[in-house]
């Protein structure tokens, strides 16, 4: 039977907190493959992100990325863990494959964020930036990167959330981390631990989530966050910027570039 | 000066044709002046303007800035030495207005410090409150949005300035406080302007010379804004030029030293007997300092003149005022007399329309005379001796 | 491919188990996130803490939100009302958002014109917001088809039966024709939930497609 007494009695046993299974080494193996995860997916989909958006070629890149979502997270990882491990020995057997589906899912929502950011960037500065003679690498850097960082964070949110939720998974493919409560209680018939484990789990995603929400307010410019400024003041702003690109804007972004992750 | 020879800007239509944007434009914008080219949508205006910093590039042709060739300098030193202002300003709304108007200087290595001072001077220069200088471009209206745009194209001090619609997203009275900041500031700066616009008003207000262009990128006209609505060319330039344009070259029409007629004038307070003894339906009433303030009607006053008592419609003349504005003055008083007030606003005298139109009808007479002359003396010449 | 013909009922039965868990939870979303949205665009506060607090519950990953709910309801875990409820949750979350942003995207001209002609805010809500509405709750609907479809696969490893029983079966037996079957059919189904829902949005809004 799980109560509120049962599940307390888990978190207040101190061998719950010790050793190679215990929450503290549990959680940092969790935070490191979503770290390593989201460095992997970076490298590629920032650039690529940027350039597509910059450049406006090969915008199927990231539709296709998005078109890629569908494919059921647990069924991508089954798939590629029985196509890779073979080729693995050792403990990397179980990790590669795992990192491998977690970059590979958090690509999609790191692209559009990317690229729809800067898609977002208003013409007339883009314009205004290439007129008074910015290189292009210096209207990406000096204009575009940085109106794109709302758009950006809201794909890293997303990316980050989709990674943990994964890495999550991962457990039934013997990736370590919180997971594990979940699987091995599971195979146990231990509830207790697997409730214990789910609330680690949620408790993780929200903080992550809580620690970007503070990084947005460092990392976007006051002046497209709107921060410090009347809310009479933006709506004026929103007005007068026209609703109706806007709309399309918004209708395009969810049609195209859905930037919310499955939370899987 | 900028000087276009020859030029064309063609696009190919995706299946082998080709549209023209630009058809074999030469033009010359002068050193220090206000060129305006003006147009209907799809004449190309906007191409013409943008081939100068090359954020387009002609087909053929030649764009050339003070004798030297635009397609030979490197790109970045090109365009970092002309202003470039656009219609929605295009301000980078991640920066604050100060930084926006330090772009330029910090790209050509100018130090911080000595940017940010003369982006504060500049930022009083166009006409905006200092402390605005630490806001974002989402904190602005459009009119001051605009004002820093102007700002941030003349932060290097670049001699040449493209200006691309800068007022066209703001409203009418916005408007025209811009234009007429706008030419006070040219007055002071003499920059050498090309400046695109839809408005024929706007062209002919701002311009030193016009350029009206035609659908398909051709020159219909180039003309200082009063030769242009005295004597349009052909049909569409007559018609691009509008209505109304016989009275609007009214205001290229200096006025004359014209007799004005002396006026009874009150004040407020001046008791209801006083007002009827002047004998006149209308009587003009004037402030402390002799400014104009509005008619009254005489029969209207029943004890004292008073300031509800006052119309305010008509327009007020100067005395170093065009032609326009004086038979305006007289066409929107209701008395009939038009106001004229000297250079410090005092009234000195008013004027009807019947004494106006005598002066514009006796102006025409002599530019037919003087283009007859013109013509005598060409053919003159022309004939053999 | 003989594998899959010769497992069609299994296939089709399993299918129609999901489109249940992945589809129910659609329409009870729709139904509650409309009138949050609408909620959240009446006050600029009621908009941030309804999407503060549906945010909040789109972060809970779906393994652990489908051994949470349990022992809240007081559910047992096999039961697939778990799923159904946990799909709600986060059908919710996506809608509330994309419904409150599809209302505040009515043209401001066309709604002061409904004011204008007498409509209550009620009437005006149901004849003029939403149906303008429709293409952006639309898109949003087919976000959370997808991710939904996605989502309830993973329930198999709690053991609720659906098509994702041939992705832990497969993993399990080694056999990978069946986890690629198992994949294959939930794209379709995602699929056919995508083309459902835009041919739905197609059909109500019939202006969206006259071109002058």
């Amino acid at each position: 039977m799980i109560t509120f007494a049962t599940v307390w009695a888990w978190f207040t046993d101190p061998a719950n907190w010790q050793g190679s299974d215990g929450v503290p080494t549990r959680t940092l193996q969790h935070l490191e493959y979503t770290f390593i995860t989201l460095a992997l997916a970076l490298a590629v989909a920032v650039p690529v992100g940027a350039w597509v958006g910059h450049s406006g070629r090969m915008r199927w890149l990231v539709t296709g990325a998005n078109a890629a979502r569908a494919i059921p997270t647990l069924g991508l990882l089954f798939a590629v863990s029985m196509l890779v491990s073979p080729l693995f020995t050792s403990g990397l057997a179980f990790t590669v494959p795992s990192i491998a589906v977690l970059v590979l899912l958090a690509i999609p929502p790191l692209l559009s964020g990317t690229y729809a950011g800067i898609e977002s960037v208003d013409p007339a500065a883009r314009d205004a930036a290439r007129g008074m003679g910015m290189s292009g690498w210096e209207v990406l850097t000096g204009v575009e990167l940085p109106c794109a960082m709302p758009l950006f964070l809201s794909g890293l949110r997303s990316a980050t959330l989709q990674v943990i939720a994964t890495a999550t998974i991962a457990a039934s493919i013997s990736l370590g981390g919180l997971g594990r409560y979940l699987i091995d209680g599971l195979a146990s018939q231990d509830y207790v631990q697997m409730v214990a484990g789910s609330i680690l789990v949620a408790l993780l995603a929200l903080v992550a989530d809580l620690v970007l929400a503070l990084l947005e307010r460092f990392a976007v410019s006051p002046g497209i966050s709107g921060r410090g400024q009347s809310v009479s003041r933006r709506r004026r702003l929103r007005l007068r910027r026209g609703r109706a690109r806007d709309t399309a804007a918004s209708v395009k972004n969810s049609t195209d570039a859905p930037l919310s992750a499955d939370p899987a | 000066m900028i000087r276009f020879e020859g030029v064309t800007k063609k696009y190919g239509d995706g299946s082998g044709g080709e549209s023209i944007a630009v058809n074999d434009l030469s033009l010359e914008a002068p050193t220090g002046r206000i060129t305006v080219l003006v147009g209907p949508s799809g004449c190309g205006k906007t191409t013409t303007l943008r081939m100068v910093n090359r954020m387009i590039d002609p087909s053929s042709g030649v764009i050339s800035i003070d004798g030297n060739d635009t397609a030979e300098l490197p790109l970045a030193e090109l365009r970092r030495g002309i202003g470039y202002v656009i219609q929605h300003a295009g301000l980078f709304p991640h920066r604050t207005v100060l930084d926006n108007v330090t772009t330029v200087p910090r790209l050509l290595g100018t130090d911080k410090k000595t940017a940010r001072r003369r982006a504060m001077e500049l930022i009083e220069r166009v006409g905006l409150d200092p402390d605005l200088a630490k806001r974002y471009p989402a904190q602005l209206s459009g009119g001051q949005q605009q004002r820093v745009g102007v700002a941030r194209a003349l932060a290097a001090d670049p001699p040449v300035m493209l200006m691309d619609e800068p007022f066209s997203a703001v409203d009418p009275v916005v408007r025209e406080q811009l234009q007429n900041e706008f030419l006070r500031l040219q007055s002071e700066l003499g920059k050498t302007i090309l400046f695109v616009t839809h408005d024929i008003d706007e062209a002919v207000k701002l311009g030193d010379q016009v350029a009206v262009l035609r659908v398909g990128g051709t020159l219909a006209q180039l003309a200082t804004p009063a030769q242009l609505l005295a004597d349009p060319v052909d049909d569409f330039v007559a018609g691009f030029v509008g209505r109304d344009r016989g009275y609007r070259s009214l205001q290229f029409a200096e006025a004359p030293e014209l007799e004005l007629t002396n006026e009874p004038t009150v004040t407020i307070g001046t008791t209801a007997s006083s007002v009827r003894a002047i004998g006149e339906p209308w009587v003009l009433c004037v402030g402390d300092d002799g400014e104009p303030m509005g008619w009254v009607r005489a029969a209207a006053v029943t004890s004292a003149v008073a300031r509800d008592l006052l119309q305010r419609g008509g327009t007020v003349a100067s005395t170093q005022g065009s032609l326009r504005e004086l038979l305006d003055a007289a066409l929107s008083s209701p008395s009939g007399r038009g106001v004229v007030a000297d250079a410090d606003g005092r009234f000195v005298g008013t004027i009807r329309a019947s004494e106006v139109v005598p002066v514009i009808e006796a102006r025409q007479q002599s530019v037919a005379a003087r283009e007859d002359a013109a013509a005598a003396a060409l053919h003159g010449e022309a004939a053999p001796a | 491919m003989t594998w899959a013909l010769d497992h069609l009922d299994e296939i089709f039965s399993l299918a129609g188990q999901h489109a249940w868990l992945a589809g129910l939870p659609l329409l009870i979303g729709l139904v509650i996130s409309i009138p949050l949205g609408w909620l959240a665009t009446r006050k600029a506060s009621l908009r941030t803490g309804l999407l503060t607090v549906t945010g909040l519950l789109y972060t809970i990953p779906s393994l652990a939100l489908f051994i949470l709910l349990p022992p809240l309801l007081g559910t047992k875990v096999l039961d697939p009302v778990n799923v159904i409820i946990a799909m709600s949750i986060y059908t919710i979350a996506l809608l509330t958002r994309t419904v409150a942003d599809g209302l505040a995207a009515v043209d401001t001209s066309t709604r002061q014109a409904a004011v204008a002609m007498g409509y209550s805010t009620f009437g005006r809500f149901r004849a003029v917001d939403l149906p303008l509405a429709i293409p952006v709750v639309a898109a949003g609907l087919r976000v959370a088809a997808v991710s939904n479809v996605s989502i309830v696969s993973v329930a198999s490893l709690i053991g609720i039966s659906q098509l994702g029983y041939f992705l832990t079966d497969g993993y399990a037996r080694s056999f990978p024709t069946e986890v690629w079957v198992g994949i294959i059919a939930c794209l379709l189904l995602a699929l056919v939930f995508d083309l459902v829902i835009q041919l739905l949005a197609r059909v109500l809004t019939p202006w969206t497609r006259v071109t002058a």
